[in-house]
């Protein structure tokens, strides 16, 4: 929902980084709003998962220039658990199995640790159970998944709605899907997508890392920018999803490659 | 990320200390004249010096076991001292009467005495520097006829029964070790739990190595006779030192018809400065032999301290359906090294056994778990299953697992499962994604890799085990 007076919470600015002295990201821009939803398309290799990792402080990659405000703070300087304590979500592409830890018990532990730096209550183990069952509810989960192992043995879409539902408890002010929509089935695809949908509200804002257009389709974007080597080379509305779906990747690259023909006329 | 494990690992040892008691302490160096001089400061029955004769003479004619896959400099046996033993100043009837700076080192632990006894309910045989100078609930377990003290007052009150059972398990010239805990021994628990008799508490012995330079020679003997049952805890942890200490102790267990022994065991010796300087060697003779029907053994040990651990406890499950079991949980840090694991010895028919054992390895460490799998002829229809898995943090550390298997008698099941994990930057990063710290999220890590076996120890121990895990591998990842 793009609304002009709302406030700015993400704001990009020529962000470089690199990975192992690979530079992925060569000058990303982008301001997303609160309330807003912002699709990043683009093919494999082009920066798009980089660049949601990056904003959430991976470690492994290395930003070499630019600079990132996070409601209103330099979110570079921040370690990763902190950016998360904030408010920024990162559902994964690849959730890690942990054995031997209990869903229950690491959801309780993430959950009240970000109640804690926001100085709200912690929940106890039976408050927390009727909390997390609640919110399980939400995606179709059997409550099953709680005394199960973190991701070990779940299926890929076991995994991905496991995400959305710590998405659920967190609360963030801003989520980043990175490809949410691999590895699910239609049935999947339309409960996870309902379960974010539900989740949305004028003071957060999404950004969906995306390969397709048909996560579009149950999610509706207000900006779609299509990355390529580690740029955004293309922004608009949510058509431009549909578009490309039609004309494929190699459309756009034309497309700007006619422009900057153009332009250098 | 090697950085951040690093400054978890290194965190100083919180019990390096020394207490200032009188020692009385025997000149360096073992000859016969020491053993006979230790048999006869303790007022040893003529048997027991013969016991400690023989097995001297079988040391001599030992050399050190080379085959572990440890690395240390040879031990000079000669320059170490076999006794030592806070002088005392009267015979001590209630803890009031124990030496205050004793009592201070325990709360500077964290085991306060009266606390530990009222609160947890345990009997603590307590320990220091090979003499027993306090025992609690004594009374208590002697209205159901147990008998739980220090060996050397066993052998002043209860000869028959340490003559019978002493060495029937290890015997004298049992490994190089052993030997020289058989010659050398002053001090350490016994415990005898009379027929059809299941000990109404946890019993507790708490060691701890107090003499720079002094070697710990534990014995420890328990008996459970025909039903009974009991469940005994070892904790241990040492002051901070640069010379390297030895401790070989040799613990003994014997089960008989229907009977059971839980022996549970956390250790956190000094395990030397994070260069690897001093610490404990750890070599250890562990033992039960499950000789009645029915007859049940279970080690759970949690081993994160020492320098060096070489350490097998076992099983020789002679009776009929007797079964044995170990679990086990062996940290390394830093330069620590662990060979450790046990051996299921099948005799008896129907036997069965059970192995769970996880290594964890931080630092430059190394750690092999090193098992052996008996079934012998006799033994019908016997059963073992063996899970073996590892975790390393960071990339510097080793981790071996050494399964020996043999198999004598085609009616026996076997099984051996093993695994590698590694606790990596991407499952750091899921945590800390998610809000949660390295350290909270290392701890949660390996408690549930360790759980398995954490479930085997008693619920008191169990706290304690789970904190000792985060503490030893705070700043180890990040």
């Amino acid at each position: 929902m793009i609304d002009q007076n709302s406030k700015t919470l993400l704001e990009v600015r020529d962000l470089h980084a690199k990975v192992s002295d690979v530079e992925i990201l060569k000058g990303v821009n982008l301001t997303v709003k609160c309330g807003e939803i912002h699709a990043i398309m683009g093919l494999n290799g082009s920066g798009k998962s980089t660049f949601a990792k990056v904003l959430a402080g991976h470690p492994g990659y290395q930003v070499t220039a630019g600079s990132v405000s996070f409601d209103n703070q330099d979110l570079l300087s921040l370690e990763p658990e902190v950016r998360s304590r904030n408010g920024i979500f990162l559902a994964f592409q690849y959730p890690i199995e942990i054995p031997g830890v209990a869903n229950s018990q690491f959801l309780r532990l993430a959950y009240n640790t970000n109640q804690l730096s926001r100085g709200k209550e912690e929940l106890d183990p039976l408050e927390f159970d009727d909390f997390v069952r609640e919110k399980m509810q939400l995606l179709e989960m059997n409550v099953d998944f709680l005394d199960r192992s973190v991701n070990e043995g779940f299926s890929g879409g076991e995994k991905k709605r496991n995400e959305i539902l710590q998405m659920a408890l967190l609360e963030p002010k801003l989520a980043i899907l990175d490809e949410t929509d691999s590895g699910l089935d239609i049935d999947a695809l339309r409960i996870v997508a309902s379960g974010v949908n539900k989740l949305t509200n004028k003071d957060n804002a999404i950004i969906l890392v995306t390969h397709y257009q048909r996560l579009l389709d149950y999610i509706v974007p207000d900006y779609v920018h299509i990355m390529e080597s580690g740029r955004i080379i293309k922004t608009s509305g949510k058509d431009l999803a549909k578009e490309l779906e039609v004309h494929g990747y190699d459309w756009i690259k034309a497309d700007q490659l006619a422009k900057s023909t153009e332009s250098s006329i | 990320m090697s950085a951040l494990l690093q400054n978890l690992v290194n965190q100083p040892y919180k019990h390096g200390f020394v207490t200032e008691i009188e020692s009385d302490i025997a000149p360096k160096g073992l000859n016969e004249e020491i053993i006979r001089m230790i048999s006869a400061k303790k007022n040893e029955p003529d048997w027991l010096l013969s016991f400690r004769l023989r097995a001297y003479e079988k040391w001599l004619s030992m050399t050190e076991p080379q085959w572990q896959n440890v690395k240390y400099p040879k031990i000079d046996f000669q320059d170490i001292s076999y006794y030592s033993a806070p002088k005392p100043k009267k015979k001590l009837a209630s803890m009031d009467e124990v030496d205050p700076e004793l009592l201070r080192t325990f709360e500077k632990l964290g085991v306060p005495l009266h606390e530990r006894a009222a609160l947890a309910g345990v009997a603590v045989d307590v320990i220091f520097d090979s003499v027993s100078v306090a025992t609690t609930f004594k009374e208590k377990l002697a209205e159901v006829g147990i008998i739980f003290c220090s060996i050397s007052e066993a052998v002043q009150n209860y000869p028959e029964l340490v003559q019978k059972y002493l060495g029937s398990v290890v015997p004298v010239g049992d490994n190089f070790y052993a030997a020289l805990n058989s010659a050398v021994f002053t001090d350490g628990s016994f415990c005898y739990i009379p027929e059809g008799v299941k000990c109404p508490m946890d019993l507790s012995t708490y060691f701890r190595i107090n003499t720079e330079g002094s070697g710990q020679f534990e014995r420890t003997l328990i008996i459970a006779e025909n039903g009974a049952s009991v469940s005994y805890l070892e904790g241990c942890t040492a002051p901070r030192f640069d010379t390297n200490q030895l401790h070989a102790a040799v613990v003994e267990l014997v089960a008989l018809d229907n009977a059971e022994i839980k022996y549970s065991t956390v250790q956190n010796w000094y395990a030397g400065d994070e260069k690897g300087i001093g610490g404990i060697y750890n070599f250890v003779t562990k033992r039960g032999l499950a000789k009645g029907i029915n007859s049940r053994i279970s080690w759970t040990q949690v081993e994160t301290g020492s320098a060096i651990t070489w350490k097998y406890p076992s099983c020789i499950l002679r009776g009929e359906n007797s079964v044995g079991e170990f679990y086990s949980v062996a940290v390394t840090n830093n330069y620590q090294q662990a060979d450790t694991g046990t051996k299921m010895i099948h005799i008896g028919k129907n036997t069965r056994s059970t192995i769970v054992s996880k290594g964890i390895s931080a630092g430059h460490s190394n750690s092999s778990y090193r098992g052996l799998v008996r079934i012998a002829p006799t033994a019908e229809n016997a059963r073992n299953y063996s899970q073996c898995d590892s975790m390393l943090i960071g990339d510097q550390c080793g981790a071996n697992t050494f399964p020996y298997i043999q198999v004598h008698n085609n009616t026996a099941v076997v099984e051996h499962e093993a695994s590698t994990s590694k606790i990596g930057e991407d499952q750091l990063f899921y945590f800390a994604q998610r809000g949660i710290g390295a350290e909270e999220a290392v701890s949660m890590i390996i408690n549930g890799f360790c759980k398995e076996v954490f479930q085997q120890l008693p619920m008191e121990f169990a706290v304690e085990a789970t904190k000792l895990l985060s503490f030893k591998l705070e700043g180890s990842v990040g």
